[in-house]
This record gives C-alpha cells, structure tokens and sequence, in this order.
C-alpha cells in the first residue's frame, strides 16, 4: 500500500461503501425487484417440497442398525444394509476370519497416501518409505510367510478398488509422461509408435481393453502358463489410462515457451536432465488440473471390472442387494456408493487445487 | 555512457578461442547466414549489430548450437561443434549465454537457478555451488532477492540473475543476445554495468547489441550483418566515426 505523501496534495480515497453482510447480500441479490423476490421465493418452496421429505427419508424416518425385517414396517431409508452386510462389502470374498489383514492393508494405505501429500515428505526418503508400505501390504493381502495365502481370485470390495486405481494412477502416470516424451521425439520411430500406441488405444473404449486381457490375452499365451486375472485387468487399465495422461502431457510440454529449453541446453544440462530438472516440473504443474480430472474416472471406471467377474466394490454391493431379504433397500446401498465414490474423487479434486497453490511461485 | 575506452588487454594466447570459417545456415529454404568467417581471440569483446532480421541471433546461437550451421566449420576452444552430442554439451557448459527474455526457470528460486548447472553439469557439490552462487549474485548486486523466486523480480534483476547464472557456470566465453532490449530504459543502466564489469575481468564477450556507448566503451572490435553476412568490421573508434559501407552508414545513420 502506498502512503500518502505529503508534499503531494493528491488525495487517497477509500473504495465506495456497499451493503455490507449476510443481510446486505440478500437484499442486493435475492431481493432487489419484485421479479427477483417471486424468483426466490418459488426457489424457496421448490426445495422445501424436495429437500424436506428427503430429509425426512433419510434421518427421521430411516434404520440404520436394524434387521431386513425391521425394515419392512418402515417408510424411511433401511440404512441398514450397509452395516448388516458391510464386511462382504468392503472385503467380498476374502475370507472371514483373515479380513484383518486388507483391513489393515487399506488403514496402512491411507496413512501413506496422508503422508505423501505433504510436500515437505517429498524427499529421498518417500521412496524407500513407500517401497516398504507396498511389500508389507503386499504380504497382508497375499500371505505366505506365516500368513494363510489367499488367492487373488478372492480379492474383492474396496481393496480390490483401491489398488486397481492406486496402481493405475500411480503407473500410468510415468508411462504418459514417457509416452508424451516419445510422441514429441526427433526420431521417427520412436515417434510413429508413440502416436500409434496413444491413438490406438483412445480408439477403444475400456471395456473391450479389459475384455481383451481377460478372454483374448489367454489365447495367445503358451500351454500352461497363466497370468493373474487381477494382473491383466490392472496392466489393461494402466495401459489405457497411460494414453490419456500422455495427451494430457504433452499439451503440458507445448505449453513451456521455447527459451526454457533453450536456457537449458545452454547450461549444458543432458535432454534427461533438462526434461526431469526444467521442463516436466513445470508442463506437470500445469496440467494438475486436467490430470486429475483423468485420474478420477480412471477410479470410478475401476467399476468396470465387474464385466470380467472381478468383484469389486460396486459388485459386492450388487451382490448383497441379490439376497431377497435386502433386495428392497437398493436405493440406500447405490446412494451409500455414490457417498463413498464421492468422497474418494472430492478428496483427490481438492487436493489437486491444494498442490496448484503450494507448487505456484508467482509468475 | 562516457567515451572514456577500457584500456585494452593484451590476449594471452593468440589462439582463437572461437573459430567459424566459411559458415553457411539455411532455415528450410532461406539463406540465412553466408559464407561467416570469424576469429575470435581469448579476452576479446566484439560487439555485433546490424538490422533485425540480418541473422545476428541465428550467428551466436550456431556457437553453441541452439542452432546447427549445414556448411563450414565452427570450432569452441578447439572442439568442433557436429552433431555429436557429448561435444555440443561439451562446448555449452564451457559457453555461457545471456538471452533477450532472460529465461530464467521460473519454477526454482533465484540460487537453484544458479546452481542448477554447477550440480548436474560440472557435479559440484551442492553447498559449494550455493556459496559459488551467492558470490556472483553479490557480484551482480542482487544477493538479497536469492530466496525469491524470477516472478517477484524486475526486468532489470532478472537479467542480471541470468548474467550470474552463466558466470556460475565458469565458462570461457559469454554470448548476450540484445540483452537490454527487453528492458524498461531506467533498467538498461544496471544491466550495461554488470556487463562492463565483466568485460574489464577480461571475460570472452560476443554481445548482439545496439548499445552504442556501450560498444564504445568496452568493444574490441565491431561486426555489422546485413541480410546473412559480416558486411564490415573494425575497432570502435573507426567504426562508428568512419564507417566504409553504404549499408553500414545507412545502418548508423538510423539508431544514432
Ligand atoms: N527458427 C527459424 N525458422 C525460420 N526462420 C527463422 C528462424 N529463426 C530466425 N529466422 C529468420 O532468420 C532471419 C534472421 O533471424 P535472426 O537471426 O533472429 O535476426 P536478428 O537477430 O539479426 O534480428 C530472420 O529473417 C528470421 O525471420
Ligand atoms: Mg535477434
């Protein structure tokens, strides 16, 4: 703020008053000519006839804790699915008396996740750290030493959602990147492949990619050798989400004026160099935003699984709702998915709008 | 800008520290750079101008290869520069260069723009390359901003922060493309001085430049280009006071 001087005879105004507070606000926008009021006065009424009942629905006349059969008698929500079937919910067909252990895993992966979105845990030792994280909850999923084994085939609910997007991101992220390097590359093989790999597979959709690594991978292999079910699905996705974030990235890298190579190469910096110190860490800020926006129906198209009988969370979900005692309450358990669909994308959406303002350094 | 020259200094060697003979470019089709012939010696400070568009960018930028010539040689500190990677990276570690729009990396604060390339290129280690850098941006009077990241700074000290980020770099030889015409005029002063600085430490300098008081009073000797080529070159005094092209008149007739 720049003070007023006294040798100056200028004068320093301060910005005009307007109606100031919540009441201020009302009056200036909701109210302020007879048309306005009508308009916010039917708004009004429209969501009382809606938001009500609803309200009513769902806390005032709704079971959480109850039997099927309780449920029967009333004209609330029966929330009650969710807790009466939650273990076959959230771990499906993993065995009972084992469920500790993707409970477990799951708890130990969010901790990572927490700590990971500090910036100031991004050091040479997040490495190592997840590295770690990753054997142990492999081995709490997968068992052996020690542990009964539990087949992939038995990994189901939430784990099994969480790691086919957490892996998907987390691996399709490097390929894009290395995808959208390749598809700018001098030399025109590298280049040709690149392009024909991303379009290839923007060409279809992903359910034939998952349906390809389910029923046609099989073919091609020899007699006897059999490669997970999970496995393919999840290579299936990472492949596919790959070509999306190479796009994205690449739009990144056309973003960064040419003086930054430049000035780059000028130091001496090697391309590897210059791409990982100069360039990426600048297109990869940039492209937060749309990345994101990718990551995030990578995660809610996880939910395709079901096409190939994997079961996840949404099929678990599906599966409790085929018992005819809770058949009736499908509305509460599709809603309950949707709560929690939303909580996972909301917080990867607000997170990515943290990371834009703590990476933003005043240009 | 006083008339009073810098004494000059005597080369050391009498090697060319840069070689360029019969140097030919083409941008696709267009002739840009034609049959460029210069030596420049170890200390000495040549100043280039000409119009826009006579290929003054495009010469210092084949010296360090942001852009590749198709004919003749070039030759940095006896390595010639082809397309043989490891040599051109060579060669840019040992060139330094100052551009128009500064560039520097906006994403890193003022000291790890400078020792960005001590710690990759040269592998100096890191809190050697940091005291290395806060010397220079002490040198360039701007040690106080090292924090900082280019946004927060003016023209004038970014300019100044991408002159030290080069010096960090040790190198032989500096190469400035119209280092000032970015610049608001208020600015234009400290960025000269940090250069003339330099040139009286006997730095290496080829600076495009229409800078004349500053050619006046650091230059060696003085190249004109027109349309691809050095039309004339000659020391300072006799350059500007008795120029013996038509072009090279015309030329000085218009920014004097
Ligand atoms: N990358 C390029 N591709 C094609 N033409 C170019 C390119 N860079 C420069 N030119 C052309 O080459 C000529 C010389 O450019 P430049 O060296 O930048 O001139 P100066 O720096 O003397 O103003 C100009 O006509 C310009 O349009
Ligand atoms: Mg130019």
């Amino acid at each position: 703020m720049r003070q007023p001087n006294s040798t100056t005879t200028r004068e320093y105004l301060k910005p005009p008053i307007t109606e100031v507070g919540v009441l201020g606000w009302i009056r200036q926008n909701l109210f302020n000519s007879w048309f306005n009021s009508l308009v916010t006065l039917l708004a009004l009424y429209g969501l009382y006839v809606t938001i009500l009942p609803l309200f009513k629905w769902a806390f005032v006349d709704s079971l959480w804790f109850s039997s099927a059969d309780a449920c029967r008698d009333i004209d609330g929500a029966c929330w009650s699915i969710i807790p009466a079937n939650a273990r076959f919910i959230f771990f499906g067909f993993f065995p009972e008396d084992q469920q500790w252990r993707p409970l477990t895993a799951m708890i130990l992966l969010f901790a990572l996740v927490f700590y990971t979105q500090d910036r100031r845990s991004w050091n040479r030792a997040l490495f190592p750290i997840w590295a770690c994280g990753l054997v142990l909850m492999g081995w709490l999923m997968h068992g052996g030493l020690g542990l009964p084994v539990v087949e992939t085939a038995k990994w189901s609910g939430l784990p099994l959602t969480l790691m086919l997007s957490l892996f998907g991101m987390v691996s399709a992220y490097p390929l894009g990147i290395l995808l959208a390097l390749g598809r700018r590359s001098k030399l025109p093989a590298i280049k040709s492949l690149c392009v024909l790999y991303i379009e290839l597979i923007r060409g279809v959709p992903l359910i034939s990619m998952l349906f390809m690594s389910s029923i046609m991978f099989p073919l091609f292999l020899p007699e006897g050798i059999n490669i997970d079910k999970v496995l393919r699905a999840q290579v299936a996705i990472i492949l596919f989400t790959a070509a999306y974030i190479a796009e994205v990235v690449r739009g990144g890298l056309q973003a960064i004026p040419n003086g930054q190579y430049e000035a780059a190469d000028s130091l001496g910096l090697n391309y590897g160099q210059a791409m990982r110190l100069i360039i990426l860490p600048q297109s990869l800020k940039i492209v937060i935003p749309p990345s994101v926006g990718i990551l995030i129906s990578a995660f809610k198209d996880t939910s395709l699984v079901v096409i190939i009988a994997l079961y996840d969370v949404l099929k678990t979900t599906k599966v409790t709702l085929s018992n005819p005692k809770w058949m009736g309450s499908s509305t509460e358990a599709y809603l309950f998915l949707a709560v929690l669909y939303f909580i996972f994308c909301y917080a990867m959406s607000s997170y990515s709008r943290k990371l834009e303002k703590t990476l933003h350094t005043g240009h | 800008m006083t008339d009073k020259r810098i004494q000059q200094t005597p080369s050391s060697t009498d090697r060319p520290i840069i070689e360029i003979i019969g140097m030919h470019k083409w941008f696709g089709e267009f002739h840009v750079l034609s049959d460029i012939n210069l030596h420049v010696l170890e200390k000495e400070r040549i100043v280039i101008c000409g119009p826009s568009g006579s290929g003054k960018s495009t010469l210092i930028r084949c010296i360090n290869r942001l852009e590749e010539h198709q004919r003749g040689q070039i030759f940095v500190d006896g390595i010639e520069l082809t397309n043989d990677i490891k040599n051109i990276e060579k060669v840019r570690a040992e060139v330094g260069m100052v551009f128009q729009h500064f560039n520097l990396f906006p994403h890193l604060t003022i000291v790890e723009n400078l020792t960005l390339g001590p710690i990759w290129v040269r592998k100096m280690p890191k809190k050697e390359a940091e005291e290395t850098a806060m010397m220079y941006l002490e040198k360039v009077k701007i040690a106080e901003q090292a924090k900082k990241y280019p946004g927060q700074l003016s023209g004038g000290q970014q300019q100044r922060v991408a002159i030290a980020r080069s010096l960090c770099m040790n190198p032989r030889v500096m190469l400035f493309d119209e280092p000032t015409s970015a610049l608001d005029p208020e600015m234009i002063k400290e960025v000269l001085d940090v250069m003339i600085d330099l040139a009286e430490e006997g730095m290496t300098m080829l600076v495009v430049s229409h800078e004349m008081g500053f050619a006046k009073r650091v230059a060696d000797r003085v190249l004109f280009m027109d349309e691809g080529q050095i039309v004339e070159q000659n020391n300072p005094h006799d350059f500007f006071d008795n120029p013996q092209h038509e072009r090279t008149k015309l030329f000085l007739s218009q920014i004097l």
